[in-house]
């Protein structure tokens, strides 16, 4: 195990190491000037060029690329081309609103789903159960903005419950207000991610229905809910747990759309305006954070794997999830 | 400069430095006024344009400007909502004989934020940090003429130009006045306006509250917060659920009948400076010649693309001035719809058989609706368009900077952008000596009566052109809660005074 856990903190530092050269150079190929963010239109040759040299976007990019990891490796971000101030802090600040939201969103989906998942395979023959898939099917079809937009129309416009958007001025000083303008997006992205997980948590559980080992229990003698217990859950939640993972990172990058809808001051909008104005060292930052968190929590999906399921723990090739 | 620049996210934020000018409407007059309110309110403002950061002088935008402009900081002088240019740091000011001195008085009493008495030291400073070589102001340009600025005592600043230019008090109001020891302008302020900055949380909010030793009329709220939105439903949304008081700017028509039936909202049309053109490269062929741009502005019905755009909205224009400009004149019957006539103009350009041409188009509303229009009326007249849909970037690169195509599609946001076809450096192209000498000859008269006669003449002449096809105005819509009053209606230069809003209690 240790060796394991040697081997995928290399793993991760090297994808690090990658991932931004790849974010680096990917940003450069975009067209456009990051000058251009930070002038007047119908600035003169001159003031374009104190822009890019105010940014050091005049330099070579080698040397712009060393400034960056050097920074990085200090723990520092950079700052803004465009508002000067620190990137750090920054993503620090939006990730009060965005971890709170994909993770209270995750729970909810996953409260939602293996229940509804177990119901949808074990009792595919009855009305509810096939009701069930149905429903899933439907909403891994529905976008998520146009959910939003429904839940407000009911609950905000309409009932005049919940906010329509927004979140406090002070943040979590107010914890009721801020946790009130978080239940619309949350349940907009628990329906959602809970509609492609109960699909997962069926078809898991489907797979252990038919085996072999839950029919060998049941003939020694088990009842069904002693078999599922000690043999079936276990296994159906390898795949789930990894699944789980992805659902998981989606998420925290998939937030755009919903921080856009509900107005939300998050890390999805400002890795979006961050991208519209050019302002490299913003997008290089969250997306430096979110590759980082992204890689984490497929460690975790695979150590959680490996705790379930004692026949990973062998092979000292982990893979990727 | 006078295009409006907008980024790749949401529908209409746009990045613009815009210098708006309009001389009729009500100053503050929104909403309606009287009865009680409530002094210690604060006025919640949703807003699609979020400062890029707070220094009109790096790059800060539309935002910053909306926000800050007379709020927070504020200049020599004034531009009213009503268009008119009113001293306001500047107690009086003398011009000299030869138009080549000004000299300022300024207001006694006058203190920053921070504390410290205004000087002329300070107006100084401010007017050489617009000229400075890292400059990022859209007003570096004009007020380049300035040759000297002396401070003979604390209260008065002496400018002497290196020529006439009439227009330098008018591009005075929109130099702030800073502290002149302040640093760190990009994320904190030090002006002398009726509001201080309380906070600034970036993708969200900024907020300002009642500076207490202001010189002048105290705000009439304790708090104004500006929300930014980027989605405008969303910030529709809001104001439906009193999240906001009012709408600084609504892009759309689309969004106006739900306020329009509901008693608790006021929908004002204000008048905006803000004019759709279809910009021929007029150094480029066929538009080199002037039956074909004429043929090409005849063909395309205006009031029609108005009215599906804009619903009742807005208004036609027939030349790059709109009405609140000193020197308007109604042009629409220049270039009036009338497609047979168009056809008799191709005819006599040699393009009997039409011509087939490219419209680079920015691919945020309204100019993909406007270039479909644009190709359906040509084809009526032989002429095949090819829409090329860009962005805002690419706009600015090919098009602005590089001059690289045949006809465009851009909205112009500023008052008094006539001027630009007096220069054939400009990205349309446009090049007539004697237009070019009207606009030098106007902007060193001696009385604004000369200075209006000469643009007229520049109007008249750009219109008969067809030096660009102006498809219409933009209408200027402020959507306010009925507690709401004293708000401005105009929105010159995407100012927001918000010093003046009172709220219901």
């Amino acid at each position: 195990m240790t060796r394991y856990l040697l081997r995928r903190s290399l793993f991760l530092a090297v994808s690090l190491v990658l991932a931004s050269i790849v974010l680096f150079a990917l940003l450069r190929l975009l067209p456009g000037d990051p000058a251009n963010a930070l002038t007047a239109v119908g600035a003169s040759p001159e003031q374009i060029a104190a822009a890019r040299s105010s940014i050091g976007s005049d330099k070579p990019l080698p040397e712009q690329f060393t400034h960056w990891l050097g920074q990085l490796a200090s723990g520092d971000l950079g700052s803004s081309f465009i508002s000067a101030l620190p990137v750090g802090p920054e993503v620090v600040s939006r990730l009060d609103l965005t971890i709170p939201l994909t993770l209270a969103a995750f729970v909810l989906a996953v409260l939602i789903a293996l229940p509804a998942g177990f119901v949808a395979a074990y009792k595919r023959h009855t009305w509810y159960g096939g009701l069930l898939s149905g429903v899933s099917q439907l909403g891994i079809a529905i976008p998520v903005f146009w959910l939003g937009m429904i839940l407000i129309a009911v609950f905000a416009l309409n009932a005049g419950w919940l906010p329509a958007g927004g979140f406090p001025l002070d943040g979590w000083s107010l914890p009721g207000e801020a946790i009130r303008s978080l239940v619309l997006p949350v349940v907009t992205i628990a329906l959602v991610m809970s509609a492609s997980l109960i699909r997962y948590v069926r078809s898991a559980t489907l797979d252990v229905l038919g085996s072999d080992y839950l029919r060998t229990a049941r003939s020694l003698g088990s009842s069904f809910g002693q078999a599922m217990w000690r043999h079936g859950l276990r296994n159906a939640s390898v795949p789930v747990v990894s699944v789980l993972g992805i659902e998981l990172a989606s998420t925290l990058l998939g937030a755009v759309v919903v921080e856009s809808v509900f107005a939300l001051p998050g890390l999805g909008s400002m890795l979006v305006t961050g991208i519209a104005q050019h302002d490299y060292p913003v997008v290089q930052g969250v997306l430096f954070v979110s590759t980082l968190a992204v890689l984490l929590i497929g460690f975790l999906a695979d150590l959680v794997q490996r705790i379930v399921d004692p026949r990973l723990r062998g092979s000292l090739s982990g893979g990727l999830r | 400069m006078n295009i409006k620049k907008t980024s790749l996210y949401g529908t209409a934020t746009a990045v613009t430095l815009a210098l708006a000018l309009s001389a009729c409407g009500g100053s503050g007059g929104g909403g309606a006024a009287g009865g009680t309110y409530d002094k210690n309110a604060t006025v919640n403002i949703g807003s699609l344009y979020e400062p890029q950061n707070l220094d009109n002088t790096a790059g800060g935008g539309q935002g910053v400007t909306e926000a800050l402009n007379g709020n927070v900081y504020e200049g020599l002088f004034k531009l009213t909502d009503d268009g008119e240019v009113e001293p306001l740091l500047a107690r009086d000011h003398e011009v000299s004989k030869d138009g080549l001195t000004y000299t300022f008085t300024l207001r006694d009493g006058v203190a920053f934020h921070s504390g410290k008495q205004l000087s002329s030291q300070d107006v100084k400073y401010s007017l050489e940090r617009v000229l400075a070589k890292d400059s990022q102001s859209a007003r570096k340009g004009n007020l380049e003429v300035i040759k000297d600025i002396a401070t003979p005592d604390a209260r008065t600043v002496k400018v002497t130009l290196s020529k006439r230019s009439i227009s330098f008090v008018y591009n005075l109001s929109y130099v702030w006045i800073v502290n002149s020891e302040a640093t760190g302008l990009k994320t904190s302020e030090d002006g002398t306006g009726p509001f201080r900055l309380k906070k600034w949380t970036r993708g969200s909010a900024l907020s300002l509250d009642r500076f207490a030793d202001y010189w002048g009329k105290a705000a009439a709220s304790r708090q104004a917060v500006f929300h930014y939105y980027k989605d405008a439903t969303a910030l529709n949304n809001a104001l439906l659920t009193n999240a906001v008081d009012i709408v600084t700017s609504e892009q759309s028509p689309d969004a106006l009948g739900q306020f329009k039936s509901n008693p608790d909202y006021k929908v004002n049309d204000g008048d905006s400076t803000t004019k759709l053109l279809l910009a021929f490269n007029d150094k480029a062929k066929p538009f080199t010649d002037v039956k074909v741009r004429q043929a090409v502005s005849a063909a395309i019905d205006d009031k029609k693309l108005l009215e599906s755009v804009w619903g009742g909205y807005g208004k036609l224009i027939g030349s790059m001035v709109p009405p609140t400009d000193p020197w308007y004149e109604d042009l629409t019957e220049v270039d009036t719809h009338d497609p047979a006539r168009a056809k008799e103009l191709l005819k006599e350009a040699g393009y009997a058989n039409g011509f087939s041409f490219t419209l680079d188009t920015p691919n945020y509303d309204p100019h993909p609706t406007a270039a479909t229009f644009i190709k359906s009326e040509l084809a009526k007249i032989g002429v095949t368009v090819t829409i090329n849909t860009i962005t805002p970037d690419e706009w600015y690169t090919k098009i602005y900077q590089n001059h690289d195509f045949t006809a465009t599609l851009q909205e112009h946001v500023n008052d008094r952008d006539l001027v630009w076809y007096g220069n054939p450096d400009f990205y349309w192209g446009y090049d007539d000596r004697q237009v070019t000498r009207w606009v030098e000859q106007a902007e060193a008269a001696t009385t604004e009566a000369e200075q209006t006669a000469l643009l007229k003449k520049v109007n008249r002449k750009t219109a008969e052109d067809a030096a660009s096809d102006w498809l219409y105005l933009y209408p200027q819509i402020v959507v306010a809660n009925t507690k709401l009053s004293g708000y401005p209606l105009n929105g010159l230069n995407s100012q927001f005074f918000a010093y003046d809003i009172k709220k219901k209690s």
